[in-house]
């Protein structure tokens, strides 16, 4: 039974392009949201920068970051904001609703992973504003921080562990997401909580060393935002640890293991309490 | 083969149980109570490929919990069960592209898309490509009678014709086996007929199995030769509607019209007097005596009218729960 496994890849691929090209069909409907995302998007970067710059006011460094520094870090927040969007928000936010109508029976039946289901069956453009401002904002920062930025990310080795800590920190935050919807399967109300994640997760702006030591170790240890930015940001200005990028690497795939096998109970759960 | 294999098959549910207001539910917190629920209580049977079956009982009767056993929803408590050679919790792949549910009460289908565009993605889901699903989706909205609608989004159409394509959906990847929970549900006479309908033609084309329930006594008799019916969670009558109609009631109605007036004292002997208004008379006859009372009668009184009748099978169900309800409550109280 090997050839099974190429057509079950297949398979899951043109399953994809149909949820998402579906689903942008449907989004494209509405013109308007558009320019309302681009509205708002702008309008928080400029918040953010506002207050970035009166953080640099007492000095030329923060926590031991440098301006251009600190930007890559708020970039690197917008990029992720923007995946939550695109990604997360819209189809996480369906489990509740999946769960309270009934209909996530139809989903437990189809011969199709349901995690895979619940995590791509829709996308939703409205991101794409604060990713690319995101990158933008990276990119014009690294350019700014001069050549020992650049040329610490000179090597091809550098460029991938950079791509790889940032693949790890989008993981890290799709477990996060996943895990409290998952657990609507419990608490139906416990869909706020993601509000309270997301605004959490908004600490992700700045380094992480700009914090005072406490509030250091809970970004870190529980809720890891410190891999969601500050990681990945010291890889792309060429001053990535290994300890960290193992670390982070780790971390990742612990979210992602302990998301799945979450669901797996919460399966049993629905499968053995529901009527 | 059997295609559904069901022997002692049980589920216990864990409930727990709370006073209402703060009070209950602050004492709740602290002190949780539970309680078990028995929503099915061993039921067997088996269904043979190709037949299609209805499922009755009332409300909580556990219908539901069985069909949601059946497609592997929900683990059961105890007892062996056994779906198209899969064991149905387990839900591996293969078994789920031999199965389809459909809840009359919960679409699949997205609301602001056309169906055809969820369509695909079921295709692309259950590995069907592309020129062959173009196929089956134009095979099976002929049966159904569905055009133009699968290119409007699912919101402007009518119940009628969700209620079809949702149909659709469900069975674009062939399944052998189709369970279908009130597919008739608030749907106007020509739609109920038209699904029921094709519900038959997709039996007999494709030797699909059904199991079917619905409140509406018209899609039992229209389609299930053979009718499950449980109550309390436990199986009543595994046969023929005809059979559990007769089981019910063995007496029939015969409904008289007379040219004269008499009083009720004239029909002692006929039958059980049911209602006697005027002109018109109701009698209970046993089915064994029929023809001669109704012999007897035509030639004791003037008949303007005549009618002989089953009771109707919604009223027999709810007169035997009443009844065995009834009989619980004094059993209880000796």
């Amino acid at each position: 039974m090997r050839p099974p496994l190429i057509r079950d890849i297949r398979r899951y691929a043109r399953s994809l392009r149909c949820f998402w090209g579906t689903s942008l069909a449907a989004e494209l409907e509405y013109p308007l949201n558009a320019a309302i995302e681009l509205v708002s998007v702008l309008g928080n970067l400029a918040g953010s920068l506002f207050v970035l710059q009166l953080l640099f006011a007492g000095g030329p460094s923060l926590g031991g970051w440098s301006w251009s520094g600190a930007l890559v870090v708020l970039g690197l927040y917008t990029l992720l904001d923007g995946f939550t969007t695109c990604l997360l928000q819209p189809n996480l936010s369906r489990i509740v609703n999946h769960v309270q109508t009934g209909t996530l029976d139809y989903v437990l039946l189809k011969p199709i992973d349901s995690q895979f289901w619940l995590s791509a069956r829709t996308v939703s453009p409205w991101g794409l504003p604060a990713m690319a401002a995101g990158l933008g904002l990276i990119g014009w920062a690294l350019a700014q921080a001069g050549p020992g930025a650049a040329a610490g990310l000179r090597s091809p080795g550098a460029v991938l562990l950079a791509l790889a800590l940032l693949l790890a920190a989008l993981v890290i935050l799709y477990s996060l997401w996943f895990v409290l919807a998952a657990l609507s399967i419990w608490f139906v109300k416990v869909w706020n909580a993601t509000e309270v994640l997301r605004y959490t997760l908004v600490a992700g702006r700045y380094p992480i060393s700009a914090y005072p030591p406490a509030l250091r170790l809970l970004f870190t240890f529980v809720l890891p935002v410190a891999f969601l930015t500050t990681v990945p940001a010291e890889a792309l200005l060429g001053r990535g640890s290994a300890l960290w990028a193992v670390g982070s690497l780790v971390v990742a795939l612990l979210c992602l293991a302990g998301s799945r096998l979450l669901w797996r109970f919460a399966q049993r759960f629905y499968t053995s309490a529901s009527s | 083969m059997s295609t559904i294999r069901a022997r002692d098959l049980a589920k216990t549910y864990r409930i727990s149980e709370k006073q209402p207001g703060l009070a209950g539910t602050l004492r709740h917190l602290v002190n949780r109570r539970h309680r078990e629920v028995v929503a099915v209580d061993r039921i067997s049977f088996t269904i043979e490929p190709g037949e299609i079956v209805g499922f009755l009982g009332p409300n909580g009767a556990g219908k539901t919990t069985t069909l949601k056993m059946l497609t592997g929803l929900i683990h059961p408590s105890a007892g062996e069960l056994e779906v198209a050679g899969y064991q149905p919790w387990r839900r591996q792949a293969a078994f789920l592209r031999q199965i389809t549910l459909v809840m009359g009460n919960r679409q699949q289908l997205i609301w602001d898309l056309p169906a055809l565009d969820s369509l695909r993605v079921n295709a692309a889901v259950y590995g069907i490509d592309e020129p062959e699903a173009r196929r089956r989706i134009g095979e099976l909205a002929e049966m159904l009678e569905l055009g133009p609608e699968l290119q409007r989004p699912l919101r402007k159409l009518s119940l009628g014709q969700r209620m079809k394509t949702e149909l659709l959906a469900a069975l674009l990847h062939r399944p052998a086996v189709l369970f279908l929970d009130e597919p008739t549900l608030g749907l106007d006479v020509n739609a109920q007929a038209r699904v029921r309908d094709f519900l038959a033609d997709y039996n007999r084309r494709t030797g699909a199995t059904v199991l079917l329930t619905s409140h509406d006594m018209g899609d039992i008799t229209a389609l299930c030769p053979r009718v499950l019916l449980i109550h309390q969670g436990q199986l009543f009558h595994d046969g023929s509607l005809a059979a559990l109609t007769q089981r019910l009631a063995p007496c029939r109605q015969v409904r008289l019209e007379l040219e004269h007036l008499h009083p009720a004292e004239a029909f002692a002997g006929f039958g059980t007097l049911e209602a006697h208004q005027g002109h018109q008379v109701r009698l209970l006859v046993p089915r064994a005596q029929l023809t001669e009372r109704v012999a007897a009668l035509l030639e004791r009184f003037a008949v303007v009218d005549l009618e002989v009748s089953d009771p109707p099978i919604e009223e027999l169900i709810g007169g035997l729960f009443r009844q065995r309800a009834a009989a619980a409550a004094a059993g209880a109280e000796p």
